[in-house]
């Protein structure tokens, strides 16, 4: 269903004109408001009244990680703090967090947003939605759960820990709709597979995950085993939290809440924008942030814009689920790999779980990429060595014919990886530096 | 209905529109609010042409009129009811309700005039009984409806009114904004600029916010007035009745 048919399937020269206002009147804002945005446009002598196509918009500098870092905590808040009324904030894995305020009106935003999201994955008033997102300063828990609350879904606001407890709970309280990462997700499938339960007993027929890259592949894996419908969202703390684009029923990309925010999608290194349909950088501007707007955020995730329009009536842009991140990107003899590309093919070999390291070494000017894959456990020749070196050289064989890499495979001991349960995990570590 | 699209105007060497975009869907009441000054009658003005724009583009459903003479605006359906209403006060209320459907000579139009009289009288019925008393003898009240009419004469689909409760009892204020909605209803889309914010928004759909030339807030009317700096600065007396009562609202 659209929640919004009036946003979501607004004519395309409706939202160009909607956009533009709503940026024209977001830069005065920023720039009478945040000393940032200030000063940065002052020292580049950009006038925002010179702003005035959506095309202009490349005329401004981007708004980096480590620019908000910089403004820590509440630098870069566009209102007094008193008009503040919920602080979120990001994780901060990959240096110093980025705080968030929000005002009463970005919470009401926030709450139609995901409310968005759910309705398009199906999720009504009727619907048991249970969510098994952390409910702490990430914005997984919180985004859902007023979304849920907006349609009239009854909302179980579980959060993460204990996946035999939230299995019960799933099983007691009949939920019908699971909000949580793709990994959380095979958590619980594999775990109601160990203790010798069905997935039957559960009444779940939908699930929402996000969060976290993954496959499609994975999506097959969560939908067979759980026995659900499974649907893509993506989102971000510093723009808004989830919210920000989601698959509809055609699961043909995820569709961009162009009406709150303007997507561009740009090749990291040189900046410039990229081919339609290519990968690049996702950058997003906000249009109706009151507490915290950004203008160019780099988001560091990666990307395509996918073409055409969508069957399912909304006529906002889509992009494909996200790929990688730029900090994930691993660059191997030139080449660029991201994590999910091998997460993809792993998924097609018999014998291992899609769990895996890679360590970056160099070796006399080379690099050297090794990748250690768990395997399942009955994988049973562990014993032969002449077997695991064939089902070595199978797996190195894939990675050269489809992805042109060199890697040399490790076989890991079944559980011994660390598996992602909501938190993000490092799959990389880079030693060449 | 109209779009428009990084509008500048002004008074010779002083720019007071800094590249305005705004739209107004058909049916939809939308309020431009913001404190004197800000150039809210500017832009009515250079809508309607009485001032031309040095730059920006306006379309009125589709069409490119920037920079038309006022008339052809008004023939494109858009009509502005002034600031201070601008009565003839020696004429009668019947002329001056007739001078608002001068787009409307040659055969046959002379008929659509009277039966467009008929229904402002419909509207108005004090207008119908007042109508061959002069203007300048009206109240404030009256008058505001004789502008208003005068404004529907000629059958507009868009109606532009800039502060029409200026100078209004609170009472009669509520009588002019009744019948904005009224308007609304009858399927008219209405574009108006007012002082008075709390009561504009209240009938509004949506609204902007307007500073020193240049539009700074777009959003529904709910969440313009929940919005603090919009309370701070136009709600007033109400803002601090809400801070009064300790937060519990």
């Amino acid at each position: 269903m659209i929640y919004s048919m009036e946003y979501e399937s607004m004519d395309k020269q409706d939202l160009e004109q909607l956009q533009i206002e709503r940026l024209q009147a977001t830069l005065h804002r920023a720039y009478r408001n945040v000393s940032f945005y200030r000063s940065l446009y002052d020292k580049e002598g950009i006038e925002i009244a010179s702003l005035r196509s959506l095309k202009d918009l490349k005329k401004l500098p981007f708004t980096t990680k480590n620019d908000l870092r910089q403004s820590y905590p509440y630098e870069a808040f566009a209102v007094p703090l008193r008009d503040i009324v919920r602080i979120h904030s990001t994780s901060g894995t990959t240096g110093k967090p980025i705080v968030v305020g929000y005002t009463k009106n970005d919470l009401k935003t926030w709450s139609s947003l995901v409310a968005r999201v759910l309705s398009a994955a199906g999720v009504t008033g009727h619907d048991f939605v249970q969510i098994a997102f952390d409910y702490s300063l990430s914005t997984g828990g919180f985004g859902f759960h007023y979304g849920a609350e907006k349609i009239g879904a009854s909302v179980i606001p579980y959060s993460g820990d204990d996946v035999m407890k939230q299995i019960q709970v799933m099983k007691d309280y009949r939920t019908t709709t699971l909000v949580s990462t793709p990994g959380y997700a095979l958590h619980v499938a594999s775990l109601m597979e160990e203790t010798g339960r069905d997935s039957q007993e559960l009444n779940l027929s939908i699930g929402l995950f996000g969060s976290e890259p993954w496959s499609e592949n994975l999506r097959n894996e969560i939908e067979s085993r759980l026995k659900i419908e499974a649907f893509d969202n993506y989102g971000l703390t510093e723009i808004i939290g989830p919210g920000v684009a989601f698959e509809c029923e055609q699961h043909s990309g995820l569709h961009v809440n162009e009406d709150h925010f303007i997507l561009e999608i740009i090749n990291p290194d040189t900046l410039e924008e990229i081919p339609l349909g290519e990968p690049g950088e996702l950058v997003f501007t906000t249009l109706t942030k009151e507490g915290f707007p950004l203008i160019r955020y780099r988001t560091g995730d990666i990307s395509s814009l996918v073409e055409g329009d969508c069957a399912c009536g909304r006529t906002t842009a889509r992009i494909q689920r996200i790929s990688g991140r730029t900090d994930d990107m691993i660059i191997v003899d030139g080449r660029n790999i991201f994590p999910s590309n091998i997460e993809e093919i792993l998924f097609e070999i018999e014998g291992v779980e899609p769990h895996f390291q890679i360590v970056l070494t160099r070796e006399e000017g080379l690099d050297i990429i090794e990748l250690k894959v768990e395997v399942t456990p009955n994988f049973l020749p562990f014993d032969e060595i002449r077997k695991v070196q064939v089902f070595q050289e199978k797996i190195a064989h894939l990675m050269t014919s489809q992805l042109g890499i060199h890697a040399r495979i490790t076989l890991a001991e079944p559980k011994s990886l660390k598996r992602s349960t909501g938190e993000k995990i490092k799959r990389v570590r880079d030693l060449r530096r | 209905m109209i779009r428009i699209r990084n509008l500048e105007a002004g008074y010779d060497k002083l720019k007071v529109l800094k590249g305005i975009s705004l739209h107004v869907n058909h049916g939809e009441i939308v309020t431009i609010i913001g404190a004197n000054g800000a150039g809210k009658s500017t832009l009515l003005n250079t809508i309607a042409s009485l001032i031309s724009p040095s730059s920006g583009e306006i379309f009125l459903q589709g069409k490119d009129v920037t920079g038309a003479p006022p008339d052809r605006i008004v023939k494109e359906g858009c009509v502005l009811v002034p600031e201070g209403r601008q009565l003839f006060p020696t004429m009668t209320v019947r002329e001056n309700l007739i001078l608002g459907a001068y787009t409307l000579y040659g055969r046959k139009k002379g008929k659509e005039a009277i039966s467009n009289l008929e229904g402002i009288y419909e509207m108005f019925p004090i207008l119908e009984e007042r109508h061959a008393q002069l203007a300048g003898t009206l109240s404030g009240g009256e008058q505001q409806m004789v502008a208003i009419g005068r404004g529907l004469m000629s059958n507009p689909n868009l109606i532009m009114m800039d502060e029409p409760s200026m100078g209004l009892a609170p009472l009669i204020v509520k009588d002019i904004f009744k019948v904005v909605k009224t308007l609304r209803d009858q399927g008219k889309t209405v574009l108006i600029v007012e002082q008075n914010a709390k009561a504009a928004l209240e009938i509004a759909d949506r609204g902007y916010v307007m500073e020193t030339g240049s539009l700074v807030l777009e959003g529904s009317s709910e969440d313009l007035l929940d919005n603090n700096d919009v309370r701070r600065a136009y709600l007033g007396k109400d803002y601090k009745e809400f801070t009064d009562m300790g937060g519990t609202e």
